[in-house]
């Protein structure tokens, strides 16, 4: 075993000796595979971060939203449904939400301005206050001014005190959040009281009974949208899956030029590669040790290429906030949470992205040296 | 006091440490995912986390991309969202590309009306 390990060691040492000698063109293959390894492991960690976070937040959010739907569009839930829906059995804690947008025409942010519940002490609004998200504070700086002013849809100014500002620690929920009070939401967006509500949240006595209390509001009111958590949850699996169009064409062009690549490797060796080849044969070099000393070589760049791509991913993803993808993924909004992401790992995917990288890598580098391995020193040195 | 030669290392010992060293970087980052993630399941109390934020205003959706309202809140957009412009019109936001259709919505573009009559087309 001793004698063997030393024999993988002096065929390592000759290996990163023959490596140095072409210096430049293994540096740029470490770095290009390094790349395609480093894009590849940070879409996949962004995604399963924010899967995660999806999933370990959004399991609190309401059991069962109903939507009024007109024209195919969602428009306002009639006031009255709220009676119709604590009508059925097997409901509880029917509410109507207030909640809708504003274009912020002074920085050309979107924001989502809300009533908030009052059943919170720590996030009840009363008039002529505002609680707002991290990101809508940052651009209108909040912190300093301790008030939001924001020009009404039909021109006049509003002006709030500020509250509260909601902590980044929550950014990826509440980012763009302004929350105020119903009075307040209700003069702002000049919406009478007897409008209804944007939509309706309810909860289900009997969690088994969700498809059954959705089928019983879907036959009371048919133009009604029923939005259940497990469609939400469902919503969120799917966000940034493989799939998803920009990040499969991200995943694509990585893909073809690893391809590309690993064909430049596997279409043949240089000249000077086969003559060392001839060389080492004539000085009795067997078929196995040259096989043996250029899977080494593989390995090597393989293994450099994968460990520091991945751990640069990790750092990239979750000690700078995907610094790199956030421009593809802001796209045009003014306000893009720079919020910490819990590491979750997809430990499956960075098996797989192991298996696609390093194992083709290898195979493309052993069979060229297969193919001038058996051939006789003579031809080879010609 | 005699100068010695500075001791040789061996190639092999600087590429295998160096690997070593990554491979130690990488196993220190599966188990900082680990334990984030293990002390970011324990349940919060805390009204500024992000769960108890959710259950306390019922919030539905990330506020990841807040350019068009079918990508701030997927979940909650409707059939014909995409189309607000025009019938017909392209998808023009970039956050679009990003963000499918939520799975609950008919994947063939199709819709199962039933009539007044109750006939199901």
């Amino acid at each position: 075993m001793f004698h063997w390990l030393a024999r993988q060691r002096y065929l390592m040492d000759y290996t990163l000796a023959a490596m140095w000698r072409r210096k430049w063109r293994n540096l740029v293959l470490l770095v290009v595979f390094t790349l395609v390894v480093f894009l590849l492991a940070s879409v996949s960690f962004f995604g399963s971060a924010v899967r995660f976070e999806a999933k370990r937040a959004l399991k609190f959010a309401p059991e069962v939203m109903v939507q009024n739907l007109v024209l195919g569009r969602h428009a306002l839930a009639p006031a009255d449904w709220v009676d119709k829906l604590k009508g059925i059995r097997g409901t509880r804690n029917v509410r109507g939400r207030l909640w809708g947008y504003f274009y912020d025409q002074g920085n050309g942010a979107n924001y989502t301005v809300m009533v908030a519940d009052g059943s919170d002490p720590s996030l009840a609004v009363a008039p002529d206050e505002v609680i707002v998200g991290a990101g809508v504070a940052r651009v209108r700086e909040v912190e300093k001014l301790r008030n939001l002013l924001l020009l009404r849809p039909d021109g006049k100014l509003f002006k709030l005190r500020a509250k509260r500002i909601l902590s980044d620690d929550s950014a990826l929920l509440t980012h763009d959040l302004v929350l105020l009070s119903e009075a307040d939401f209700r003069e702002f967006f000049n919406l009478p009281r007897d409008a209804g509500f944007t939509d309706i949240a309810l909860e289900v006595r009997n969690r088994r009974e969700v498809a059954t209390i959705a089928n019983k509001i879907s036959q009371r009111l048919p133009n009604a949208r029923v939005v259940t958590r497990e469609d939400i949850l469902r919503t969120y699996e799917n966000v940034f899956s493989w799939r998803e169009g920009v990040l499969q064409a991200m995943l694509a062009a990585s893909l073809a030029a690893f391809a590309i690549f690993a064909f430049d490797k596997a279409s043949g060796l240089s000249a000077e590669e086969r003559r060392e080849i001839g060389i080492l044969k004539a000085l009795g070099w067997d078929t196995s040790d040259i096989l043996a000393m250029k899977l080494w070589e593989g390995a090597l760049l393989a293994l450099f290429a994968f460990l520091i791509g991945a751990v640069a991913a990790y750092a990239h993803v979750f000690l700078f906030q995907a610094g790199v993808l956030a421009p593809v993924l802001k796209g045009w909004a003014v306000l893009y949470p720079q919020a910490p992401l819990t590491p979750q790992i997809d430990r499956l995917q960075l098996v797989t992205l192991a298996m696609l990288t390093i194992v083709p890598f290898i195979a493309a580098t052993l069979v060229p040296v297969w193919k001038a391995a058996i051939t006789d020193p003579e031809v080879v040195m010609r | 006091m005699t100068l010695r030669e500075a001791p040789h290392i061996r190639r092999s010992t600087w590429a295998l440490s160096l690997l070593a060293l990554l491979f130690v970087a990488l196993v220190a980052a599966l188990g900082h995912s680990w334990l984030a993630v293990t002390a970011a399941k324990a349940p919060l109390q805390d009204d500024r986390s992000p769960t108890y934020l959710t259950r306390a205003l019922g919030l539905t959706d990330l506020a990841l991309f807040t350019e068009a309202r079918y990508t701030r809140h997927p979940a909650m957009a409707d059939l014909f969202t995409p189309f607000q412009d025009a019938p017909l019109s392209m998808e023009h936001f970039p956050a679009g590309s990003l963000v499918s259709p939520p799975p609950h919505l008919p994947a063939t573009g199709t819709l199962k009306v039933e009539t007044a009559h109750g006939e199901r087309r």
